[in-house]
Parts: C-alpha cells; structure tokens; sequence
C-alpha cells in the first residue's frame, strides 16, 4: 500500500479479543475499501490508536483487560475519532453508558455486515458535517431548511410546533446517529428534565404523524429500544 | 413374642433376636440375690470382682458398703474406686454414687451395692436401679447386690409374712432384665448365728423390728422365695433360648391382665397382684381407670391415690389407660373385650352405708354378666387397716365436705327463704288443703334447693322444713313435739324422701356439670385438632400446640425439637421461652431420648421444674413437649395426664403431618426441576442443532460446490445461513431471558412508553420472520402511554408475533389491534392458524409446551409464551389465549396492562 493510498482509504482500528470476529470484520472491511488495524485488548488498541490515528474505531465493549468503557474515555481525552461500539443484545445500559461518555454510536451483536457499513458511513460523514454544516438537510420524504426553517414532507410543507422543530433539528444535526432519551431531553427540554421520558415519546408520536407516510411503519424516526432515537438517512425520495 | 412364633413355624422369632440385640451393646448386669440381709451379697460380689480384675477386667467400684466389717473390707483393697459423692439434704451430709464420674471413668466393670437403695433427694435420679440402668445403656458391665424382699411384686407377701412393710422397692423387671442371677444362700440359721455373733449389719433403730425379721420362719419363708424367683427366671431364660434358636414349643396364646384401678386403698395390692400375675403368666398388663363424672366430687386425698395408682402401675411395667365413662362395669368388659383380656385384678370396696349399691353394682355387673372375664378380688384385711395408706379421720371429713361441693352460702338464705315461704303458703292454703299435704310444698323447696345449690343446703332446707312442719302444722301446734305417733311415720318418711330425693337430684346436678366439663374438655380438643389440622407449616402448628396446651391446661409450654446440629432446641413456646435451666435441660434430653416422661411428677430427675413428655407417632421421634405448671408443688391429675397424653398423640401426628407434606414438597419439586431439566436438555440438543445443521450444511455446500452453484441457489444458501443463524440468536435470547426470569434477575425498569412506538419497532425488528405475513394494525388513535420496561415488552410482542408467524399459512394476515378502555390497555395479536385445543389454552404458557399441529410438531423452544407470561405478570397484566377466533381457526392472544394515572402533560403544548 502506498503512502498515498494510506491517506485516500479510511482506516478502522478494530479493538476485540475474538480472532474470529476481527477476521470477519478484516476480510469484509478490507473488501469495501477500508484499511484495517487490529488490537486484542484495551491495551492494545489504545497503543494503537496513538500510533495509527485510525479514521474511526470499532470497540468491543467486552474486553478481558479492561472495561471497554474506560477505552472510551481515554481515547475521548485526546481525540474525536469515531468510536462504534459492539454489545450485546442485553446490554442496553452499556450501549447508553458507552454514549453518553463518547460513542458515537453502536451495532448490537450478532449484526449484519450491512447495518455495521451503514453506522461507519454516518459516523464518518458527521464527522465531516461538523466541521461545515449543510442548511438543507434531505432524507426519503424528508427536507429540513435549517436556515428558513421549513420542513418539507412529500414535497409538503409540514407544520410542527416549535418544540417539534427543536427535536427535529437535534435530529438533523446528528442525522443517522443514535441519540439518547438523556442527550435528546437535556437538549431540548434542558438539564432539569433528563428523565422525563415521557415527553419524548408523546413528542416523537406527534413528529411521526407529520413526516412519516405511515406512522405505524416509521422509516425516519427510529427507536433504538432502550437507548434512544435516530434520525434515518435515505435516499431521497421524489416528490410525486 | 409367642404370637410370632405360632405362625411361621420354624423362624426365631424377630422379636427375640432383637432382644439379644438389644442386649448385646447394654451392658451386663448381674445381681447377686440375696434372701435376707447379712447372707454375704456384698462379700461375695466382691470376690466375683476380684476374679474379673485377675483376669485383666478394669474394675471399678462405685458404691460398696462395707458396714465396717473386716473382711469385706480387705476384699475391696486392690479395686479401683471412684469417690461417692456429698450431698447435703435437710443439713446432714450423706454420701451418694457418683454416677457421672462413673460414666465418664468409664470402666469395664461397675460395682454398685444395694440395688435398691432410694438416692437422697437432689440426685439425678430417684433410686439407685435407675442409675444402673444408666451405667447399663452407657455400655458398662455392673454387678449389684439385692434382697429378695425389695421386690416390688412380694411387697405385699413379704408384709404377710415378716410383718414389715419393706420401703425401699424395685420394679420386677430389674430383676428380670438381669442378665445373670446369683442367688447367694446361706441357711437361716447360720444366718441367725452371724446374726448373734454381730456379722450383720443392722442400724440401730430397726433393731427390734429386726429381730422379729430374722425369725426362723421368715427367714425360711424368705428364702424359698427367693430360690424360687431365681428358679422362675431359669425358666424364662430357656423360654428365652428356644424363641431365639425357633425351638418350638406348646406357646399359650397371648391374653392380658387387666388391673382395674380407683381410689380404692387396696389398690396397690391389686396392682402388686397383678402384677405378679402377669409375670407368672407371661401375659402383658393392663391398668385401666374408668374416669366417671363422680371423679371431680373426689377429695384430693382420692385423687391422689387414684394418680399414685396410675403411676405404680406404669412402674409395674402395665399399660395404664385412662377411660372415661359412666357405668364402670360396662366400660371394663368393653375395654376387656377389645384388648383380649382375660383376667381383671380388684379390690373390693368398703361399703358404704348411705350408698350400698354404687361399687357392689359393678361387682355383680362383672359377676354376673356373661363377660366371661376371670376376676381376681382383693379383699381387704384388718391388717391393711393398720397401714397408714388407709383414710385419716381428716378425710372421712373430706367426703362430708364433697357433698357440700359447689356449696353456695346464697343456700342458707335460700333454704330459709324457701321453708318461710313454704310456711306461708301452707298456713293460707291450709283451710283448704289437708295439713299432711302441705309437707308436699316443703318437698317442693327441699327440691328447689339441691337442682340449684347441691346436696348441703338441699338437707339444711329438709332440716328447716321438718322444723318449720312440725313447729307450725302438727299439733301440738307451736311446739316442736308430736302427739300423733301417725305424724312421727309422716315425718319420718318425709326425711327419708327428702334426703334420697335431694340426693338424686344433687347427683343429676352434679352429672350435668360433669358433662359441661367434659363436653368443654372436648370442644377444647375439637378445637385443638380443628387448629392444627388447618396449619400447614411447622411453625403454625408448634405454636397452636404451645398455645393450646398453656390454655387448656394453665400452664407454660415448651416444644423442643433436634435442631440442624440435630441437638434438641427449643422450637416453641408459650409464653415464649428462650432457654432452660440445666436441670430442666437433662431432662428435657432423657425424655428425648429413653422415650419417657422425665422431670417434674417423674422418677427421672424429678427435681426440674418442667415436665417432659415424648412427641412420637408410631413411625418417628419428633421432640418432646414441656410443661410447668404455676404453682409446682399440685401434681397432675388423671384427666390431665389423659388429656396431656391425647394432645401430645395429636401434635406429634401434626408435627409429622407438616414434615411429611414438607418432604413431599421437596420430593415434587425435586420431580419438577428434574422434568424441567430433561425438557430444557430436549429443546437444546433439537433447537441448536437443527439451526446449525442448516447452517453447516449451506456452508459446506458453498465450500464445495459454490462455483459450480448458480446465482440463484448460491443466493438461497446464502439467506438460509442468515435466516437460520437468526433463528439461532433468537433461540439463545429467549433461553437467555428465561434463565434470567428463573434466577429472578430480571428485574423491569419501568418507564413511560408509547404502545405504538413499541408496536413499530417490535415489527421492524421482525422484517424477515414476517416477510411472508403480513401484518394489520388496528390502534386506537391517542392510546396511553404504557409504565412498562421497553425492552422487555417488545420482547413479548416479538414473541407474539414470532409465535402467530410461526403456526399461519403463508400470506394468511397477521391483525395487531391495541385498545384501551377505563382501565387497562389492552394488546392482541391475532392470527389465522390452526388455533389451539380449548384444553390447551392453559398448558400453552407452560415451559417447554408446543402446540402440536397434526402430528408434526413446529419447531421452536417451547419458551416464547412462557416468557411473555413471565414478563407480562411482572408488570402487573394479564396474557390469555383464546382459540379458535373465527371460522374454527385462529388464535388470539390478549395481553392487558392497567392503566396508570398519565404523567405531567408537556410543558409546551402544540399548536
């Protein structure tokens, strides 16, 4: 690999202690275009981290060394590189944990190959958005005009209370990233209402009824259950 | 133990092998008998010890009296002694056994002089024999001197003969129970020259009495009994030997003696003679006091012969049995009858002189009925008369007071009142009625007064009214004479009506309350049983035991059971008890185990203040139960032993009742958990591997034949792999969440959820499971939120649907209604399948249950529902299944949350 084509792939330092895993992940990684770097333990993915400054990393948060929690933090205390982690199905505390110290986002285990690409792709771009934000926003139906602040559906304008449009908007800055309930509330409600849970359920029922073509089958608002909500990122749709 | 033998001819009879058994680990006990005092018992115990110790035997003497005489004392040089012991009782030292030094010296063999000695007061136990017995079971060989005249069974015969009423006793079955008897004989009149040369012992005070002891006669007399008893025993031992080796033999079918026992003054020779009856006749004893209504009329002096009757008959080896009843006679040769008995021992009563056909009713009754009984009587003699176990003067006293029993002082105004009213009436109604008719309205209140106020003043009121009669209405009038010799015969007459009438009706009255104290006894029983047959735990049922015997019996109760370390602990008690005294201890311990009431009223350890009774049912020891009464020194009478007896029988049955139901329980749930296993091993080995098969398969057809494949099943391979693996993760998530279900861990984290939200991403996550079922909703619009843990629920719904996927035709609609009304929210998820068998309904929620659909069975874990229910129940709902829905097919599924008050509303509304 030349040096040049080092600085064209996107990199991806792969921290879990299972070889099989990480073989899978490095032959399907390295077929989409990513170079790979592996690490067995905490140790020595964050070793690696320093020394390869990856892209982005993939973390499992069950490693024998250390807690992968306390991965997080260190890499988090020099560095804004991607972090997706890999859990289990039960562990929705440490998936909310794991994002509310840094993660950006998370694949639960066992997972398709699909869905870990997609959450790469989201993690890698907000990366880029952060740095220069684009003022419309499009997703399927959706169009977000985060300088007029229109919202289209179908082409539709839709009309959302203000409250509506704040959680839309989070949304949209964060589009294709897992959101926790805590992150959502405290953003949109304030500090003081991180636990009133309610209020998002109730608010993402009535957002639902306004920008999805079923509500019962919602392809933009999704709920990641026990952990939060995400802002779907489609292909967008023609207005018919 | 002859009834066994009769019957399979040519075996040893178990019962006596068992014996020998028995006998193997006591130790050995061998009694050197002796005729009289003075023949040279200890002497020669003494040199049979000496031989022992020659031989190698550890030897150790416990007690030996040497009565300061030369040569015993050089014999008892060169044995090992322990020191007696010093006990002060009432100021003076006396020297007893050491019994627990003893123990724990723990020799070969024990040497303990007189058997029959009584132990001073504060001593373990209350004679010596008892503290052999103790030596006996701790594995220790003893050897004991006796006299022949201890016996309890020749009490009597000795007192004929000798003149001597001997205090100090055993109970024949000591002497029996022996292993070995040696008779140590001396001719009387050698005995008589050691006498004259000072060989003997005798104690200063009882020197005369002795002298007429040693008589020629009596010892001769004394002598031949004692030959003869051993003699008896050799018999028993062969008897003994040829049960044990199946010799057969003419074996007398078993029948019983049966001691009938009162308050009686006699009664210890009739327990004395038959016991000796059924000893010569090897026949098992009886004792049996019938318990009348009359028996709480009795003074305490009878009672207490009737209690020391009861006990000398337990001591005697019989069977003693307290039955109520009223006609005596009647109750006996009932008894006899059900028992097999065929000789009754009584003694037969003094007449009474008011009374003469009460106890010479039951006589003749027993005489005279076909009861085909033998009867023994024991008369009594003007010799028994000079014995102090006849009545005092004090308690002739006491049966006049027995009639003033229940004696109201309202009976003197009453008495008064009735004859002044009766005067009344007679001097108005007098010109009409004849003067001899008005000692009819003085009946009346004679009457009156023994129904209401007993038998005292029924006869102060009959005074009165003879006095008030005569003073008012015979002439001469005013005057307590009488002219008419007709009137004295009138009088005379209306005495005797009066006194048998009142008495009559004193006795009714007297009945009545008798039976109102039974009829309370029993209702105390039914009430007791009632309360622990309705307990079902072991703690419910000590305590209505202590409860109840503290109520019915005012005293304080204790239950003590083998606790873990399988030592007895108290488990109970009313009012609650902590711990016991060290002596109560002991004896709560001897009961336990010798199986016998120890302590307080007992011979074991009398001197605690509690009494113990064994709680046994015929298949296990279950502890022992403790009472102590408030004031210690009133002794237990006959029917509260009986009913102490009949409610120790009942909990011990309880006691056993709730272990028994205990083991069960554990033995079901031991069943269960083994069921569970082997399904849960079932479903494993099928679920996992049928997955995997199809996995493994596809691959290896990949592997090898992937190039040569086309697209098109290349692509189908590849989707069984991943549909299979899915299937997979499925199965260990649903085992995963049982197991967590099962060790309790899960744990709901309750949060506000929207049912549809909820509904959506159930679905979602179901994509391929429901590719081919499709999926209808009917959700009512502005639905509730749910208090509910997210996760969990969607996993039900999962389940749900996975479940309605599982058993529809393909394309046939899946409907996902969600509803609420008033009070709980309310989910279905129908399908149309081929429904569930009404009798199914139930079991479908079971673990491991499938549905089967014909004979082919739908793969899956058996799990699905049952975590739903699991779930669901956590939260407060409801699942059910109902089938079929329509047109015979279709399951429905229905769970329903209650409704919980809504939260606080948004802050900011919408527009």
């Amino acid at each position: 690999m030349t040096d040049r084509a080092r600085v064209l792939v996107p990199r991806v330092l792969v921290i879990d202690d299972e070889p099989q895993i990480r073989r899978f992940l490095r032959v399907s990684l390295d077929a989409d275009g990513y170079g790979v770097i592996e690490a067995g333990d905490g140790g020595e993915g964050l070793k690696a981290c320093v020394r390869e400054k990856p892209d982005l990393v993939i973390l499992d948060l069950g490693l024998p060394d250390r807690d992968g929690i306390e991965v997080i933090q260190r890499i988090r205390e020099w560095s804004a590189v991607p972090i997706i982690v890999l859990s289990i199905r039960t562990g929705e505390a440490d998936k909310v944990t794991a994002l509310d110290h840094g993660a950006d986002d998370f694949v639960t285990k066992p997972f398709g190959m699909g869905e870990l690409l997609a959450r790469m792709r989201t993690a890698l771009r907000h990366r880029v958005q952060v740095e220069g934000a684009e003022p419309v926003f499009v997703s399927g139906r959706l169009r977000v005009d985060l300088v007029y602040r229109q919202v289209l559906a179908a082409g539709q304008p839709a009309r959302l209370s203000p409250k509506e449009y704040d959680l839309l908007r989070l949304l949209v800055r964060h589009a294709g990233k897992v959101l926790t309930h805590r992150h959502i509330l405290r953003e949109v409600w304030g500090p003081a209402h991180e636990h009133d849970t309610q209020y998002l359920r109730v608010l993402f029922r009535q957002l639902r009824q306004k920008i999805e073509a079923d509500a019962t089958h919602p392809r933009l608002l999704i709920t990641e259950a026990g952990v939060g909500y995400r802002l779907q990122i489609l292909e967008q749709e023609q207005p018919e | 133990m002859a009834e066994d033998l009769d019957q399979d001819g040519g075996r040893p009879s178990p019962d006596a092998l068992l014996e020998a058994a028995r006998k193997e680990r006591r130790g050995h006990l061998k009694i050197f008998l002796g005729a009289a005092p003075g023949v040279g018992k200890t002497y020669a115990m003494l040199e049979a010890a000496h031989l022992r110790w020659r031989e190698g035997v550890d030897v150790v003497a416990g007690v030996v009296e040497t009565h300061g005489r030369g040569e015993t004392g050089v014999l008892l040089q060169g044995l090992a002694a322990v020191p007696t012991r010093t006990i002060d009782y009432r100021g003076k030292a006396f020297a007893e056994m050491d019994l627990d030094a003893l123990l724990t010296r723990r020799p070969q063999l024990a040497l303990v002089d007189e058997l029959a000695h009584t132990n001073i007061p504060g001593s373990r136990h209350l004679k010596r024999h008892q503290d052999v017995e103790e030596l006996l079971e701790a594995g220790i060989d003893v050897y004991t001197t006796l006299n022949i005249q201890h016996l309890e069974s020749l009490n009597d015969i000795i007192a004929q003969i000798a003149r001597v009423r001997v205090r100090e006793t055993i109970p024949d079955r000591v002497l029996k129970d022996a292993d070995d008897i040696e008779l140590v004989d001396l001719p009387p009149h050698e005995l008589i020259k050691r006498l004259k040369e000072g060989k003997v012992y005798v104690p200063e005070r009882a020197q005369r009495a002795m002298s007429h002891f040693f008589a020629p006669g009596n010892l001769t007399a004394l002598r031949e009994l004692a030959l003869r008893h051993v003699a008896e025993r050799v018999d028993d031992q062969m008897l003994s030997f040829m049960r044990a080796h199946a010799i057969s033999g003419p074996w007398p079918t078993r029948d019983r003696i049966m001691a009938c026992l009162n308050d009686n003054p006699l009664m210890s020779r009739v327990v004395r003679t038959a016991q000796r009856m059924a000893e010569r006749r090897k026949a098992p004893l009886l004792g049996v006091y019938v318990e009348t209504s009359s028996h709480d009329r009795l003074s305490d002096a009878a009672k207490h012969r009737i209690r020391a009757a009861l006990q000398m008959a337990e001591q005697a080896g019989a069977e003693v049995l307290t039955v109520p009843g009223e006609d005596v006679a009647a109750e006996l040769i009932r008894l006899a009858r059900a028992r097999n008995v065929t000789l009754l021992v009584l003694g037969r009563s003094r007449p009474r002189w008011l009374w003469p056909f009460s106890r010479g009713a039951m006589l003749d009754t027993l005489i005279h009925g076909d009861s085909a009984l033998d009867l023994h009587i024991i008369t009594g003699s003007a010799e028994e008369k000079a014995l102090p176990e006849l009545p005092k003067a004090s308690e002739t006293l006491r049966g006049v007071r027995s009639w003033f029993e229940g004696w109201s002082w309202l009976g003197i105004p009453a008495s008064l009142g009735g004859a002044a009213a009766a005067t009344a009436a007679g001097t108005l109604l007098e010109p009409v009625i004849p003067a001899a008719s008005v000692s009819l309205l003085y009946l009346l209140v004679v009457f009156f007064c023994s129904i209401k106020f007993g038998l005292g003043a029924a006869l102060l009121a009959a005074v009165i009214a003879i006095g008030s009669y005569n003073f008012f209405f015979l002439p001469p009038l005013y005057t307590f004479t009488i002219d008419d010799p007709q009137n004295v015969v009138s009088l005379v007459v209306f005495l005797v009506v009066a006194i048998l009438s009142s008495h009559l009706a004193g006795r009714v009255r007297n009945q009545a309350r008798a039976a109102r104290t039974r009829e309370a006894r029993t209702a105390a029983l039914y009430e007791f049983s009632r309360k622990i047959a309705g307990a079902v735990k072991e703690d419910d049922v000590l305590w209505a035991v202590c409860h109840h015997v503290a109520t019915i019996l005012r005293v304080r109760t204790v239950v003590l059971m083998p606790g873990r370390s399988q030592e007895l602990e108290i488990q109970a008690g009313y009012p609650p008890e902590d711990r016991l005294d060290e002596k109560s201890m002991a004896a709560a311990i001897r009961s336990w185990e010798y199986n016998e009431p120890a302590g307080w009223g007992t011979g074991t350890l009398p001197s605690s203040q509690w009494l113990f009774m064994p709680l046994r049912t015929a298949h296990t020891a279950i502890g022992v139960l403790g009472i102590q009464f408030s004031q210690p020194e009133s002794g237990l009478a006959p029917e509260q032993r009986w009913l102490l007896d009949v409610v120790a029988g009942q909990a011990a049955l309880a006691i056993e009742r709730t272990q028994l139901f205990q083991d069960i329980e554990d033995a079901r749930l031991a069943a269960e958990t083994e069921k569970l296993r082997s399904a849960l091993l079932s479903s494993i080995s099928h679920d996992l591997r049928t997955p995997l098969s199809s996995i493994i398969g596809a691959v290896t057809s990949l592997i090898n034949f992937g190039l040569r494949l086309d697209e098109k099943g290349r692509r189908d391979l590849q989707h069984t792999i991943r549909e299979e693996a899915e299937r997979l993760n499925r199965f260990i998530g649903n085992l995963l969440d049982m197991t967590r279900i099962e060790s309790g861990a899960m744990q709901p984290k309750h949060e506000w959820v929207d049912l549809e939200d909820l509904i959506t991403t159930a679905v979602t996550r179901l994509t391929s499971v429901l590719a081919r079922h499709p999926v209808e909703f009917e959700i009512a619009p502005d639905l509730p939120l749910i208090h509910v843990d997210y996760i969990l629920i969607e996993q039900v719904l999962v389940n749900l649907l996975e479940n309605a996927a599982k058993y529809s035709p393909d394309d046939a609609v899946i409907t996902l209604t969600a509803k609420t009304d008033a009070a709980v929210v309310m989910v279905e998820v129908i399908d149309q399948g081929v429904g569930i068998p009404k009798d199914k309904l139930e079991q479908v929620f079971d673990m491991f249950y499938r549905v089967k659909v014909g004979d082919r069975q739908i793969a899956g874990t058996g799990l699905g529902l049952c975590i739903c229910r699991s779930i669901v129940q956590a939260h407060g709902g409801t699942i059910v299944a109902d089938s079929p829905v329509r047109d015979d097919q279709g399951t429905r599924i229905t769970v329903r949350f209650p409704l919980e008050p809504q939260p606080r509303a948004l802050p900011e509304e919408v527009e």
